[in-house]
């Protein structure tokens, strides 16, 4: 079996989510950098991997693949039964559930945290930019809407989509970290189920190896 | 009798998305309006089926499911024998078929979505709502989406569809917001040759045809 190659770097948020999901089901692979500071994510030889000209990008065999969500997909139906089931193919209320908080990450909780993370850390850190602070509260107003339905879904249920740990949940984990390294991270206490669920699964050994990878970054 | 119950208006993008992937694969479903002047979409009610308080919610007899992507796989995953067998990848096609379809579905909604979204916004919903159109947002918003179209160019000259061959589920979520781009801005998409090309035999589907048709009937 050839081995599985993934370009990205290993504190880059995307390239993250599906690194935890190849230490999840514990697959050999290969974590090839990618330089953005040098521009290599927009040279043809990667923009042939991911047209788009962003991390990560993943290649299995003859097979290249973009979008880490995607990734993961393929990650963990191709590993299927040799990590924990992720995705609940076999169920399909279980799945629709999987499907369901995975968007809610991708379309309410990714475009208000994403933001806080970039104007705090990734603007200062590596571009020596100045914060905005009226793009930072705005998005934390959102932010808080979005946790206010997270405290109540997790009251009811132990992780987003049931009482079982799955993608829909890992796909929270790098930003958060992040976020959790901004000064705006006591948010969070206000939500004592939302802080619960999310000290719960940095407790994963796979979290706790791939937030070592991100080095001076956290 | 159907148990599948969209709940929403055909003129949001949101539930034309879902409405789509229904005709698509011949499921039976009823419409129940909400009623977002008034506030319904904020309701106690409503927010038990969808809590972050947008359309569409979808229910049936075995779950209720929100986030319109998600309703169309799930309606994909439950009547695989129903309508279009391709919408997620084909019978034979397998992980990689459906692997296609995931990659090219993910950049919809994260590249092509944000963008397009906000253009709907500010070219069709502000006019409509009376809110102020904001020309600086018009203009940033068009630019990324060109970058986005430029890319998807390049791929459906080498693929007939975004995913390969077959039209699937990442080519439909395209429908709603195309819709309305190319009544508003049409450069867009038919001044680039094989978007134009694609764009044309999306937007000719029978399906898509029933929910334009929807969209047209006038809102008591």
């Amino acid at each position: 079996m050839s081995l599985i190659k993934l370009y990205g770097m290993p504190m880059a948020t995307c390239t993250m989510r599906v690194l935890l999901c190849l230490e999840e089901v514990g697959a050999k692979y290969e974590l090839v950098p990618i330089s953005m500071p040098t521009g290599e994510h927009k040279s043809p030889a990667h923009l042939a991997r991911n047209p788009f000209g962003q991390i990560p990008a993943l290649e299995d065999g003859d097979l290249t693949l973009f979008e880490s969500r995607a990734i993961a997909r393929y990650v963990l139906r191709k590993f299927k039964g040799q990590g924990p089931d992720l995705l609940k193919e076999g169920n399909l209320s279980e799945s629709a559930m999987v499907d369901v908080w995975l968007d809610v990450e991708a379309h309410q909780y990714n475009p208000a945290i994403s933001p806080i993370v970039y104007q705090s850390l990734i603007l200062p850190r590596m571009y020596g930019g100045t914060p905005d602070q009226s793009i930072i509260d705005t998005n934390l107003e959102k932010l808080k809407k979005v946790l206010d339905v997270y405290e109540a879904r997790l009251s009811k249920s132990k992780y987003l989509a049931g009482d079982f740990f799955s993608l829909a949940d890992l796909s929270h984990f790098s930003y958060t970290k992040y976020f959790m390294a901004t000064p705006y991270a006591s948010v969070f206490d206000s939500y004592p189920h939302v802080k619960a669920w999310w000290e719960d699964f940095t407790s994963r050994p796979a979290f706790k190896k791939v937030a070592a990878g991100m080095g001076g970054h956290q | 009798m159907t148990s599948v119950t969209v709940y929403g208006a055909p003129f949001s993008p949101a539930v034309s998305r879902v409405l789509a992937c229904l005709y698509e694969k011949d499921v039976d479903f009823k419409l129940a309006p909400v009623d977002m002047a008034k506030g319904q979409h904020k309701s106690p009610d409503f927010l038990k089926l969808q809590p972050f308080g947008q359309v569409p919610a979808f229910q049936d007899e075995l779950a209720t499911v929100f986030e319109s992507r998600a309703i169309c796989k799930y309606i994909c995953n439950k009547y695989p024998e129903k309508g279009n067998q391709n919408l997620i990848g084909g019978r034979d096609g397998g992980l990689l078929a459906r692997t296609s379809v995931d990659q090219w579905l993910e950049a919809e909604g994260q590249s092509f979505n944000p963008p397009s979204s906000a253009l709907v916004f500010q070219l069709a919903f502000a006019p409509m709502f009376g809110f102020k159109q904001d020309p600086a947002a018009i203009e940033q918003n068009e630019a990324k989406l060109a970058n986005v179209l430029d890319v998807y160019d390049r791929r459906l000259g080498e693929s007939k569809f975004l995913a390969g061959d077959d039209f699937t589920l990442a080519d439909l979520v395209h429908l709603p917001n195309g819709h309305i781009l190319v009544s508003k801005k049409e450069d867009l998409f038919l001044s680039r040759k094989n978007v134009g090309r694609w764009w044309e035999e999306i937007s000719a589907r029978p399906s898509w045809k029933k929910v334009v048709e929807m969209q047209n009937v006038p809102q008591s």
